[in-house]
C-alpha cells in the first residue's frame, strides 16, 4: 500500500492508503481528526470543508494522493494559540445551533476573508452557498462574517 | 408559607405544584425525588470526580462546580444553556461554573423525550425547584456548622456568606448539605422579577467546543475497537433481502465482516471508504417494499378521495369559498445522518447516539436483542445530536447497530449515508386539505370547515408520557388522531368551526416533523384567511384583528405590523404577508416581505413577534425562530420528497433543495412580547406562520394564491 505524506494542521503526517481514498476518511478514521464532518460524501453539503494550501476544499471528494506534499488545515488547526477572529465572531454572534455544519461553515468563511476583507452580501452568498445549515443559522453566519471582516480590517469591535 | 421553615422540606408553592401535576404528571415525580429524599442516594452519579448529589438534577463538585443533569437531548435548541441559566440563577453561582450533562436512558426519569416543544415548558419548574432546594440545603448546612440563624445567611457567587463575614464555598458544604433533614430556609424559587441571569441574552455555554471542532457527535466518540459499518439497502422503502452473495465483498481490502440484518446487509471494514466499496460489491437480490405500487399521483389521488362530500353549510350562508391545498412528504434531513455506536456482548449492550428519546431506544434495542423483559441490560448514552427535528424519536440506527455488533461480535460504529437518510427514513406525511369558508349576505363569516387528509403520523414513542408511549406502539391511529384533536385550533371567531382529520393508511413510514400537523393544517388555514380577506375586500391584518379571540395573538400581530411597517409602499413585484399562530403555550406572528420579480421568489425581510411567556434565554429563542423560518421557507419554496413506485427520489441536498445562504433573507428580526411568566414552547412555534406569511406575501405580489407546495417543484 502506498504512503502519502502531507502537512496536517502544521504537522507532517503519513497515511498508508490506496491512492483514491477520500481524504475525509483518512482524517476521520485513520488520523482521528473528527472536526470535518460527513454530511453527504459527494461534495454538496460542505460539512467537511477544510483548507488545502489555504483554499476551501471538500475532503470527501478529494483523494488522499492528491494532497501529498500539501498543507491541509482542518477546523482543529485553524486557531493556533488562540481563536481565529472568525471563530471569535462566531461566538460573539452566537451562530451555532446543533453545530454539525459549523466547522465547515467557519472554514469556508475564513477562506472567503483571506481573499476578500470587505465582502458584500453577494460575495458572501457566492462563497457560502455550498454549505448547508439545516438549523438555518444563515442570518447569524452572515453577521459573523461581517463582524470578523471588520476586525480583520483593523476596525476594532463592533459596538452597534 | 414561603418564608416559614416547614416541618419537612417540601416548601413548594402548592398552586405551582398542582400546575405541574396537571401539566406533566410524571415529571413531578422526578422533581420530587430531589425534594423528598433526604440523602444523596436519590441521584446516582456516574462521575468519577468527588461530587455530591443534592437531588436528581443538581450535584455539587468538591471545587464548587455545579453539575446539572438534564433528562433531555441537546440537538441545537440551546436547552443546555437554558438549564444552566436556571440553575445558576437559583443557586447564585456564575454561569461558567454550571456544567450540564445529558442523562443516560434511565427508568428513574419518567420522561426523556425531547420534542413537542416540551423541554422548557415541563422542566423549567422542576429544575428551578431542584436548584432552589439545593441552595436551601447549602444554607442550612452552613447555619448548622456556624450555629447562626439560617435566615441571616446569604448566597453570593457560589458561597454562603454570614453577616459577620464568614464564608463557605458550596463545595465545602456539599456533603453536609446532602445530609440535611430539615430545611431552615425557604426552598421557594426566586420571583422572576428578581432574575439577573434568566432572561438575559446569553451565548451558548458550549460555543467554544462548537467553533473549534471539539464538540463530539456519536461518530466522533472514541469507543475502543468500534469499526466502521454501512448497510446495503433496498431500492424501495422497506424492501427486504431475498438473498445475497458476499463473496466478492468479503475479499475486498479492509473488510472485517458482513451481516444480514432485517433492513439490509451490513458491511464492517477498517474505514468507511472500504465499507462503501465492499457494500457496492455485495450482490443482493431485493424484494420490493410494501409501497412499491405507490407513486406521487396515486398518493395525491388517495388523499383527495378521502376528503369526501361537502357538509351542509350553516344557516344564512350566501357564499361558500373553497380552498384546496397539497403538501408534500418531507424528510427531516438533519445534518448528522442517523448514526450509532454499539457494543453488544452476550448479556449486555451499550449504545451511543443522539437520541430524542433514549428510553424508547433502550426499549426497542432490548426487544430486538430478545431482552424485552430485561431492558436494563441495554445502556443508552445520549450524545450531542447534529439536529433532530423529530427524526431522532426513532431508533432504527440503534437497532441495526445492535444487531450488527452482536452478529460480528465486536463494537461497531454504524453510519447511514446521506442517501440512506433521505431514502430510508421517515417522513412528514403528504396531505390534501379542503377548507370551506361560509359567508353571509352582509359579509359576515358564518363558518369554517377544514378537512385534512393525512397519512397516519406514527408516534410509537408517545407524547412524552407513559400512557401515549404505550398507545403509540399498539394504536398508532389513536395517537395520531388524539394529537390532531389536541393541537389543531382555529384562533378566530369564525362562527361554526370544524376541523377534521381524515386518516389515510399508506405503507410509507412517517414521523412527526417540526410543528407536526400544524405544518400543514395551520399553514393552510392562515393562507386561506388571506384569501377570505381578498374575497371580502378586507385588509388581511384588519380582518384578523377583528376576529382574533386571543389578546396574546392580537399583541404579537400588532407588534409585527408596527415593526415591519405593514402597508409601507413597495416596488412592483414586492409584497408583504402576515400570519399568526398560538400553540405550545406561546403566540407568534410573522411579517414577510418577498420579491417575485426574479426567477424564484426571494424573501427579503422577516419580522417576527413572539410571546413565549418568560423568555429564559432570548438568544436561543431568536435562533430557534430564525431557524424555523428557514425551514418554513425551504419547504414552502423548494424542498419536497417525491415517491416513485415506492422509492424516494431525492438523495441528498443536491435535489432536496433546502435554502442556502444565497436564498436566505439577510434579516430575520425577532421581537419578544411578554404577557406573563409562564414558560411557553419555542421549537415548533416558528414554522407554520412563517410558511403562511411567505405564501400570503407571494399571493399578494402575484395576485394568485399558491395552493401546492413546494412552489418550485422541479418534479411536478
Amino acid at each position: 500500500m502506498p504512503a502519502y505524506q502531507f502537512i496536517l494542521n502544521g504537522q507532517t503526517v503519513s497515511v498508508e492508503a490506496p491512492a483514491d481514498l477520500p481524504l475525509l476518511w483518512a482524517l476521520r478514521d485513520m488520523l482521528g481528526v473528527t472536526g470535518p464532518k460527513y454530511g453527504c460524501g459527494v461534495g454538496v453539503c460542505g460539512a467537511c470543508t477544510s483548507h488545502l494550501e489555504g483554499e476551501a476544499f471538500r475532503p470527501c471528494i478529494q483523494s488522499v494522493s492528491g494532497v501529498a506534499g500539501s498543507r491541509v488545515t482542518t477546523i482543529e488547526g485553524l486557531g493556533g494559540e488562540g481563536l481565529h477572529p472568525v471563530q471569535q465572531a462566531w461566538i460573539a454572534e452566537d451562530v451555532a445551533q446543533c453545530g454539525f455544519c459549523q466547522p465547515g461553515q467557519i472554514m469556508a468563511a475564513v477562506a472567503l476573508l483571506r481573499k476578500n476583507l470587505d465582502p458584500t452580501d453577494a460575495d458572501i452568498d457566492a462563497a457560502m452557498s455550498d454549505n448547508v445549515c439545516r438549523c438555518g443559522t444563515y442570518v447569524r453566519i452572515r453577521a459573523a462574517i461581517k463582524r470578523a471582516a471588520r476586525q480583520l480590517r483593523g476596525e476594532g469591535p463592533d459596538l452597534r | 408559607m414561603a418564608d416559614t421553615p416547614q416541618p419537612n422540606e417540601v416548601v413548594v408553592d402548592r398552586r405551582r405544584f398542582l400546575t405541574w401535576v396537571v401539566a406533566s404528571p410524571a415529571l413531578v415525580v422526578a422533581a420530587r425525588l430531589g425534594l423528598d429524599v433526604p440523602s444523596a442516594d436519590a441521584a446516582k452519579t456516574e462521575a468519577a470526580t468527588a461530587e455530591t448529589a443534592l437531588n436528581a438534577y443538581v450535584a455539587i463538585q468538591a471545587d464548587g462546580g455545579i453539575h446539572a443533569t438534564l433528562p433531555r437531548t441537546e440537538m441545537g435548541q440551546g436547552i443546555t444553556t437554558g438549564v444552566a441559566m436556571l440553575v445558576a440563577e437559583e443557586l447564585d453561582v456564575s454561569l461558567g461554573s454550571v456544567e450540564v450533562r445529558t442523562a443516560d436512558a434511565d427508568a428513574r426519569w419518567l420522561i426523556q423525550l425531547t420534542g413537542l416543544s416540551s423541554t422548557m415548558r415541563y422542566l423549567a419548574g422542576p429544575i428551578r425547584a431542584a436548584a432552589a432546594t439545593a441552595r436551601a440545603r447549602l444554607v442550612t448546612a452552613a447555619a448548622n456548622r456556624w450555629h447562626v440563624p439560617a435566615q441571616s445567611l446569604t448566597t453570593v457567587n457560589g458561597e454562603v456568606v454570614a453577616p459577620d463575614g464568614r464564608r463557605a464555598c458550596y463545595g465545602s458544604l456539599a456533603e453536609d448539605a446532602a445530609r440535611v433533614l430539615l430545611l431552615l430556609v425557604s426552598a421557594q424559587p426566586k420571583n422572576p422579577s428578581a432574575y439577573t441571569v434568566v432572561g438575559q441574552p446569553t451565548g451558548r455555554i458550549d460555543a467554544m467546543q462548537l467553533v473549534t471542532g471539539a464538540a463530539r457527535y456519536a461518530l466522533d466518540l472514541d469507543i475502543p475497537g468500534a469499526v466502521p459499518v454501512v448497510v446495503a439497502r433496498p431500492p424501495t422503502l422497506r424492501g427486504t433481502v431475498r438473498d445475497f452473495d458476499a463473496s466478492a465483498a468479503l475479499a475486498m481490502p479492509g473488510v472485517l465482516g458482513v451481516a444480514r440484518i432485517p433492513t439490509g446487509v451490513a458491511v464492517a471494514a477498517g474505514n468507511f471508504s472500504q465499507a462503501f466499496a465492499a457494500r457496492d460489491a455485495l450482490n443482493v437480490s431485493w424484494a420490493p417494499g410494501p409501497a412499491s405500487h405507490l407513486s406521487d399521483a396515486d398518493i395525491r389521488a388517495r388523499l383527495r378521495d378521502a376528503i369526501g362530500a361537502r357538509p351542509l353549510p350553516p344557516l344564512f350562508t350566501a357564499r361558500t369559498l373553497e380552498g384546496r391545498f397539497d403538501f408534500p412528504y418531507l424528510a427531516h434531513a438533519p445534518m448528522e445522518t442517523q448514526s450509532c455506536v454499539a457494543r453488544v456482548t452476550s448479556d449486555s449492550a451499550e449504545l451511543w447516539l443522539g437520541a430524542q428519546d433514549p428510553k424508547f431506544v433502550q426499549r426497542e434495542v432490548a426487544q430486538a436483542l430478545g431482552w424485552a423483559l430485561t431492558p436494563q441490560r441495554v445502556t443508552v448514552h445520549t450524545a450531542r445530536a447534529g439536529g433532530g427535528f423529530g427524526r431522532r424519536f426513532f431508533a432504527e440506527a440503534a437497532v441495526e447497530a445492535a444487531h450488527i455488533s452482536r452478529a460480528l461480535s465486536r463494537p461497531v460504529k454504524l453510519m447511514w449515508t446521506r442517501n440512506d437518510d433521505m431514502r430510508h427514513g421517515r417522513y412528514r406525511p403528504a396531505s390534501h386539505h379542503r377548507i370551506l369558508a361560509y359567508v353571509g349576505a352582509n359579509g359576515s363569516i358564518l363558518g369554517w370547515n377544514h378537512r385534512a387528509a393525512i397519512p397516519t403520523v406514527e408516534f410509537p414513542h408517545g407524547f412524552g408520557d407513559v400512557l401515549t408511549s404505550l398507545l403509540g406502539i399498539f394504536l398508532p391511529e389513536v395517537t395520531s388522531a388524539t394529537f390532531f384533536a389536541l393541537t389543531q385550533h382555529v384562533p378566530y371567531r369564525f362562527g361554526l368551526v370544524g376541523q377534521e382529520l381524515r386518516e389515510v393508511s399508506l405503507p410509507i413510514p412517517t414521523a412527526s416533523f417540526r410543528s407536526v400537523f400544524t405544518s400543514q393544517v395551520g399553514v393552510a388555514n392562515e393562507v386561506f384567511v388571506d384569501q377570505l380577506a381578498r374575497e371580502l375586500g378586507r385588509d388581511p391584518v384588519e380582518l384578523r384583528r377583528s376576529q382574533l379571540t386571543s389578546s396574546r395573538l392580537k399583541a404579537v400581530l400588532d407588534k409585527v405590523v408596527l415593526e415591519g411597517a405593514w402597508g409601507r409602499p413597495l416596488p412592483p413585484g414586492v409584497a408583504q404577508g402576515v400570519a399568526v399562530l398560538e400553540e405550545w403555550d406561546s403566540a407568534i406572528a410573522h411579517l414577510v416581505e418577498v420579491d417575485v420579480t426574479g426567477e424564484a421568489p426571494r424573501v427579503l425581510r422577516v419580522v417576527i413577534a413572539a410571546d413565549v411567556g418568560l423568555p429564559i434565554n432570548p438568544k436561543s429563542i431568536e435562533a430557534q425562530l430564525q431557524g424555523a423560518a428557514i425551514d418554513a421557507f425551504s419547504t414552502t419554496l423548494s424542498a419536497g420528497i417525491h415517491i416513485d413506485a415506492g422509492a424516494v427520489r431525492e438523495g441528498s441536498f443536491a435535489d432536496y433543495r433546502w435554502l442556502r445562504m444565497k436564498h436566505a433573507p439577510s434579516e430575520i428580526a425577532v421581537h419578544l412580547v411578554r404577557s406573563d411568566d409562564r414558560v411557553g414552547g419555542v421549537g415548533e412555534l416558528g414554522y407554520p406562520s412563517a410558511a403562511a406569511a411567505l405564501t400570503n406575501a407571494i399571493a399578494r405580489a402575484t395576485g394568485t394564491m399558491p395552493t401546492r407546495f413546494p412552489l418550485l417543484d422541479a418534479g411536478a
